[in-house]
């Protein structure tokens, strides 16, 4: 009886009928594209984009060179040389990035003990020529300079959970 | 020079005449293709495509000039020959069937006896185009997606064949034009009611006998790449493509005509069907031909990939049966004088 039952189940495409129910259903549900260039979700304040790095108030460079982001790489994305000034302080001469390396995971940020290389909330780049790839100091300082209020803003509202 | 006019009469007009089918089936095609990515789409909470023109209009147009533009790249060790003629011999009996299909009831190519017969002459004909790319291309999974492709087709007309035997029997002839004239009276006088299992079946074949979704083991994405046409490219893919919908429109017009009464308005034999007289028979050929279109699409959307021994089960264990127990039935029907559809 059982084994008829079934036989009929099948014969009546029931669990067919069923699956283009859903399928029929959703056919009127509102749609939950977003329109890219246009509309954007929203957006954490611990993103993790593009890198830049950061300087103080005065104008200063805040990376002291010690080498922490270089050592945690998990990519070995960061490539970093350093001097000695004349008045005395440690200060890179190198510090390069190489996006294709770079998994974006957050550690250098993590680790920097002067908050200074820190990750950006843009994530709108692109290369045309090769060797673009790669992110030289004079570039990371800018795009700190060009985004340092929202960075600033941004590590202000995790402040209590660093 | 009226005589050369009175020799080139009849060639010109069968020309034009031709080009007022295929022209609109393009276009058909074309949208059919927006239709099917629109659907699809809406059915996965997408949107589709809605960059190319307004709401996304020209996106089929925009693809066709994409396909012409691309290079069509044949492999060294194909056969060249056999691997350009085969797109062609797949599009061919697609776009030729077209010549005996009724759209009202004057509006006909060719109203030919047995036109039934012929358009499944000509269907049975798509299968080399199939078989031969398969074979020309000389890559082993364009030879099994054709492969498998063959046997599909092959296993499913069968079942297909039975379920038309069931409308020549209902509709006593084998011209498309008497079987829906033979469906006169009212919704309930189609044939889709009496012949339902047929019916069903008939559309399910129709599925495979297009190696559409859920039966696409053909193409076959995750294991054999594209199936038959993994080395095509540029136009030669696109007349495949074309040949693929155009088959699924046939088959779809096919099914509107016999079981669905062809160009008959719906509201035959009801108390509002004077309001419809204005509504040209064509209107209603093409919205239920839509009904069946919008089916094959929802059911892509719907359903996985069958197994490939499923699809043999299901055409040769479940399928032929079941046509060959309702023609029984049909027959018993025909000699009781059953109804209004058997006397």
């Amino acid at each position: 009886m059982d084994r008829f039952g079934n036989f009929l189940k099948s014969l009546s495409l029931s669990e067919m009928r069923k699956g283009l129910g859903v399928t029929g259903r959703y056919l009127f549900k509102r749609k939950i594209t977003v329109q890219y260039p246009e509309e954007k979700t929203p957006q954490s304040n611990r993103f993790r984009g593009l890198h830049a790095l950061r300087r103080y108030p005065n104008g200063e460079e805040r990376c002291i060179a010690c080498k922490l982001c270089e050592a945690v790489c998990p990519a070995l994305a960061i490539t970093i040389e350093a001097e000695e000034r004349a008045d005395g302080t440690r200060r890179t001469t190198r510090y390069d990035i190489d996006l294709f390396k770079c998994i974006y995971c957050g550690f250098c940020e993590e680790s920097c003990p002067v908050d200074s290389i820190v990750e950006t909330r843009n994530f709108e780049y692109s290369f045309e020529n090769r060797g673009e790839n790669v992110m030289t100091k004079q570039m990371l300082l800018e795009i700190g300079d060009k985004y340092e209020e929202q960075i600033a803003k941004d590590r202000m509202q995790d402040a209590a959970y660093r | 020079m009226v005589e050369i006019w009175e020799l080139i009469r009849e060639p010109v007009f069968i020309v034009l005449k031709i080009v007022a089918i295929v022209a609109p089936l393009m276009l058909a095609v074309a949208y059919l293709t927006y239709a099917e990515r629109k659907i699809i789409g809406y059915m996965q909470v997408r949107i589709g495509p809605n960059r190319v023109g307004p709401r996304g209009w020209l996106q089929p147009i925009a693809d066709a000039i994409k396909l012409l533009m691309k290079e069509i790249i044949v492999p060294s060790s194909s056969n060249r020959f056999l691997f350009l003629i085969a797109p062609m011999l797949s599009l061919a009996p697609a776009l030729a069937a077209w010549a005996v299909m009724p759209f009202t009831d004057t509006l006909v190519l060719a109203n030919i006896d047995a036109s039934l017969l012929y358009i499944l002459a000509l269907t049975s004909m798509g299968v080399y185009g199939v078989i031969i790319a398969g074979w020309a291309t000389n890559s082993k999974y364009a030879f099994l997606g054709a492969m498998r492709s063959a046997a599909q087709i092959v296993s499913y007309e069968i079942a297909m064949g039975f379920a038309l035997v069931g409308v020549l029997i209902a509709g006593g002839s084998l011209n498309l034009r008497e079987i829906v004239l033979a469906q006169q009276g009212s919704l309930l006088h189609w044939f889709w009611l009496p012949l339902f299992p047929l019916f069903i079946i008939y559309f399910i074949s129709s599925v495979a006998e297009t190696n559409r979704a859920p039966f696409d083991v053909a193409e076959g994405e995750s294991e054999i790449v594209a199936g038959f046409h993994v080395e095509y490219s540029g136009m030669a893919f696109a007349v495949f493509f074309l040949a693929e919908y155009a088959n699924m429109i046939l088959l779809a017009t096919l099914a509107a005509l016999m079981f669905l009464g062809g160009w008959l308005s719906p509201f035959e034999g009801t108390w509002i069907e004077s309001w419809f007289t204005w509504v040209p028979g064509v209107f209603w050929l093409l919205a239920k031909t839509s009904l069946f279109l919008f089916f094959y699409l929802w059911l892509r959307a719907t359903f996985p990939r069958y197994r490939y021994d499923q699809i043999m089960r299901l055409g040769w264990k479940v399928f032929i049966p079941i046509t060959i127990v309702w023609l029984v039935v049909e027959g018993a029907a025909v000699m009781a004088d059953i109804g209004p559809w058997f006397d």
